[in-house]
């Protein structure tokens, strides 16, 4: 009876909309733990869905669970940063102190331990999270600790503060983030242009998308302007993309943490240019503990009347609301993004139309970056010309790096479009010799030492942010290993190339690292590049084997002194397929092992 | 023939309407494009990318792409032939497909398309991904083993038959699956009922009928009569 009360008041919060059905989910979990059969079969009932549809969004999301997951769930980062800075020893040694497996749930259903992909905590790793509140830092002495408070089950709420610290490393400022804006001031100079006046500047700005594609942000909002509401109850809707789920990428945390003013308010301006009333930030369910302090911005811009009725006593009504993604890096991609606000799992859609005339709930939309929004109030504020003079002549502005992996001082870096990434590594002191430089996360580029004179802009080098830095003991054929399962974890399943295709490059990766590769593995890995860069059904799936293909390239001696051979070599292993014995019995001395014949 | 609204596949010119899918216009011509979640009966959901196209150059999901004027689509070269055999190769091993004993061999689209693109071998490891089966419908039992995610049946349930029976759920390949609307999961607690449109869509082996196995012996069924090229252009 206290659950069905419990399910009832999220289901009434939510005014039984289905299209909320995330908030729902989540809330409710937060409630009662997990998602029990007979509790999706009440929010079905509450939100009038079939249940099927239901369980559909929740199984989908990493975040949920439709299983008992235990009182404490922990979720180690696996980002390959996270591994160089040994949380593989790390929660092998938790598990041990637990008597545990990862992935399985303790005999007594207090604990499970697991990893999860980035959490968006590169330069303080290695990150966790417990009970999706994000954890830094992480070093035995905290292993053995959190072991202990978890066995005497100490609530969560009172362990450490100490822990759930998370430092901003701003390493070097320039415009943006030097802004010197007071929350209004860059609205208010937009109000004085009139919604057409500020498209005009933003188009003159040359501001581009700063997630990684760098389409022209005057263009979208003119788009999404011209773009005429559909169906009874027409509307416009801005949406922020802060589900920032690529590897090795924590720049909108930053932003969201020291500079929230900007970013709401680079989501009031695109209201105002588009003609919108309500704006949603869709936030990656890592960051969930940023949730109150994000409210409370709000709220006081509400009273500041910088939000709500009569923005700044013009005509203009707007406001925002905050959503929580739940573990899924496709709801990065737009169209995705928009299904998941929708109650859906995020499956991206079929393209065109695009968002800006079809977007949320069939409305036009216009999906911003969280730095996008941050910099167009630069633009509101200073002028479209001003802005273009800074970066390259085709990328107006600055850039927000996230650089972590190798170096003495990771952190944020804020640059000039054009840098070297020479430059950068300089600035982030890059230890040792600098053996590759993963730009934009694991769909972006590898590059090797020989190209550290390229730029970071959209003539040479795009890029969302990422940018991990691996020094000569690092070994990048691991690296590629780390980015092929990422994917395969990721894949939405959808499509058959990605669905299928990440999980066959993930195993031919596991085959070259136990030793039984051959030259015909690493043509395989080829040939499912080709097929997966063409016909997959979005980005993810196009980019996947990126990390591959460039290690491959320009790292192959990484990948042949593993091969077996030159030929063909079998996956099958004969001892190996003993270890479930061995482990049944407990034996393994060397009358359980059987030498494969070679 | 108007010269406005025509397109090339491999070099033959397709009249189309406006509006029209290239799938659709080629449909209409009388032209196989290698497909298994497209049906004509319901909207194209451009999953498993048989379909794929080079259009002006560029791959493309034929199933969802308008046609247009002035497009120029390979569909039978080596090179799209070869990416579709290995997405066929990709779907056999993901799944179990025991063809030598499933009912709907000779039936089934998935085996017919193999055929007609040649494929020999699976080529792949298989998964082995365990799948239970649901025998728990008075009518009609449902063997996920053979499951090709196409969605057909999710669209046959909810479109034709109003019923919401199945929907597409969970994430990536050891995820997605079809999900029975019931609490106990299971299809005899729902009100599927055989005669359902969903009942009959299904192009592999997943929704059979129970008590009617091999009703018609193997080596006299659709496609041993007519490979599935020649019908499925036909429809």
């Amino acid at each position: 009876m206290k659950e069905d009360d419990a399910i009832l008041a999220v289901l009434a919060r939510h005014g039984n909309d289905g299209s909320r059905l995330m908030q729902i989910l989540r809330e409710t979990q937060e409630a009662l733990g997990w998602l029990a059969p007979e509790t999706i079969t009440a929010i079905a009932r509450g939100v009038n869905w079939p249940r099927a549809k239901v369980e559909g969004t929740a199984a989908f999301y990493s975040f949920f669970h439709t299983r008992p997951r235990g009182k404490y769930c922990v979720l180690w980062s696996d980002n390959i940063t996270d591994r160089m800075l040994g949380n593989r020893d790390l929660m092998q040694a938790m598990c041990a102190k637990l008597w545990l497996e990862p992935g399985r749930l303790s005999e007594d259903g207090l604990v499970s331990v697991n990893t999860t992909s980035c959490t968006g905590m590169c330069d303080q790793g290695p990150a966790l999270l417990v009970n999706y509140r994000a954890v830094t830092r992480m070093d035995m002495a905290r292993v053995e600790q959190m072991a202990e408070l978890i066995r005497n089950q100490v609530p969560v709420e009172q362990w450490p503060a100490e822990w759930f610290r998370v430092e901003d490393n701003i390493r070097r400022k320039d415009a943006l983030l030097d802004h010197g804006l007071v929350p209004g001031e860059a609205l208010a100079a937009a109000m004085e242009r009139g919604p057409a006046g500020l498209i005009d500047e933003i188009k003159a700005s040359g501001l581009r998308g700063r997630g990684g594609a760098g389409f022209s942000t005057g263009m979208k909002w003119e788009f999404c302007r011209n773009a005429p509401g559909n169906g009874d109850q027409p509307a416009h809707y801005v949406v922020c993309n802060a589900d920032e789920g690529e590897p090795g990428t924590f720049k909108d945390r930053v932003l969201l943490t020291s500079h929230a003013d900007l970013v709401f308010e680079g989501m009031t301006l695109a209201g105002y240019a588009i003609g919108a009333q309500k704006g949603l930030m869709y936030l990656r369910g890592e960051y969930r503990y940023m949730k109150d302090a994000l409210e409370a911005v709000l709220a006081r811009r509400r009273d500041d009347r910088l939000l709500g009725k009569r923005i700044l006593d013009k005509d203009f009504d707007f406001d925002i609301e905050i959503h929580f993604g739940a573990g899924a890096y496709v709801c990065g991609e737009e169209s995705a993004l928009i299904e998941s606000l929708e109650g859906k799992p995020g499956r991206p859609r079929i393209r065109p139309p695009f968002p800006v005339t079809h977007g949320y709930l069939n409305q036009p939309t216009t999906v911003n970056n969280v730095e996008t929004l941050a910099a167009a109030c630069l633009v509101a504020r200073h002028g479209g010309a001003w802005y273009a003079r800074l970066g390259t002549a085709k990328s107006a502005g600055t850039k927000l790096l996230s650089v972590s992996g190798d170096v003495e001082r990771p952190g944020i870096y804020e640059y000039p479009f054009g840098v070297t990434v020479r430059q950068v590594l300089d600035d982030a002191g890059a230890t040792g010799c600098v053996q590759g430089v993963q730009v934009s996360g694991p769909s972006g580029v590898t590059l090797s030492a020989d190209e550290l004179d390229r730029r970071i802009c959209f003539e040479d080098i795009p890029t969302a942010g990422a940018f991990m830095v691996f020094d000569c003991t690092r070994d990048m054929f691991e690296v590629a290993r780390n980015f092929a399962h990422f994917f395969a974890h990721e894949s939405c399943g959808f499509c058959t190339p990605c669905r299928v295709g990440t999980q066959v490059v993930a195993r031919l990766m596991d085959k070259l690292a136990t030793g039984h590769g051959s030259q015909y593995d690493i043509d395989e890995m080829f040939k499912m590049h080709r097929l997966m860069q063409g016909a997959s059904h979005c980005g993810l799936g196009n980019s996947a084997c990126n990390p591959l293909f460039d290690t491959l390239n320009k790292f192959r001696p990484a990948y042949e002194r593993r091969l077996k051979s030159l030929e063909y070599e079998p996956a099958f292993d004969l001892d190996a397929a003993l270890s479930q014995a061995r482990q049944m019995t407990g034996r393994d001395d060397a009358g359980a092992h059987l030498e494969n014949a070679e | 023939m108007s010269d406005q609204n025509t397109f090339l596949l491999d070099g033959e010119e397709i009249p189309f309407v406006p509006g029209q899918t290239i799938m659709q216009a080629a449909q209409a011509a009388g032209k196989y494009i290698p497909h298994l979640c497209w049906h004509p009966e319901f909207k194209p959901h451009g999953s498993c990318k048989l379909c794929t196209v080079k259009v002006n150059g560029r791959f493309g999901s034929s199933c969802t792409m308008e046609a247009a004027t002035g497009q120029n689509v390979e569909n039978r070269t080596q090179e799209l032939d070869d990416k579709r055999r290995t997405l066929l190769q990709l779907l056999f091993v993901e799944g179990n497909h025991f063809c030598p004993s499933c009912e709907k061999s000779g039936n089934c689209l998935l085996q017919a398309t193999a055929y007609d693109l040649g494929m020999m071998t699976p080529h792949f490891d298989h998964f082995y991904p365990d799948r239970p089966v649901d025998a728990s419908h008075p009518d009609v039992m449902l063997d996920f083993n053979r499951c090709i995610l196409c969605s057909l049946c999710v669209q046959a349930s909810e479109l034709a038959d109003k019923k919401f029976v199945f929907v597409m759920g969970g994430r990536g390949m050891r995820g997605r699956k079809i999900i029975i609307n019931s609490e106990s999961g299971k299809l005899g607690d729902t009100d599927f009922a055989v005669g359902d449109r969903a009942a009959s869509i299904c192009p592999v082996g997943v929704i059979l009928r129970k008590r009617v196995g091999f009703a018609v012996p193997y080596g006299e069924r659709t496609y041993d009569k007519a490979p599935g090229s020649a019908l499925e252009a036909a429809k």
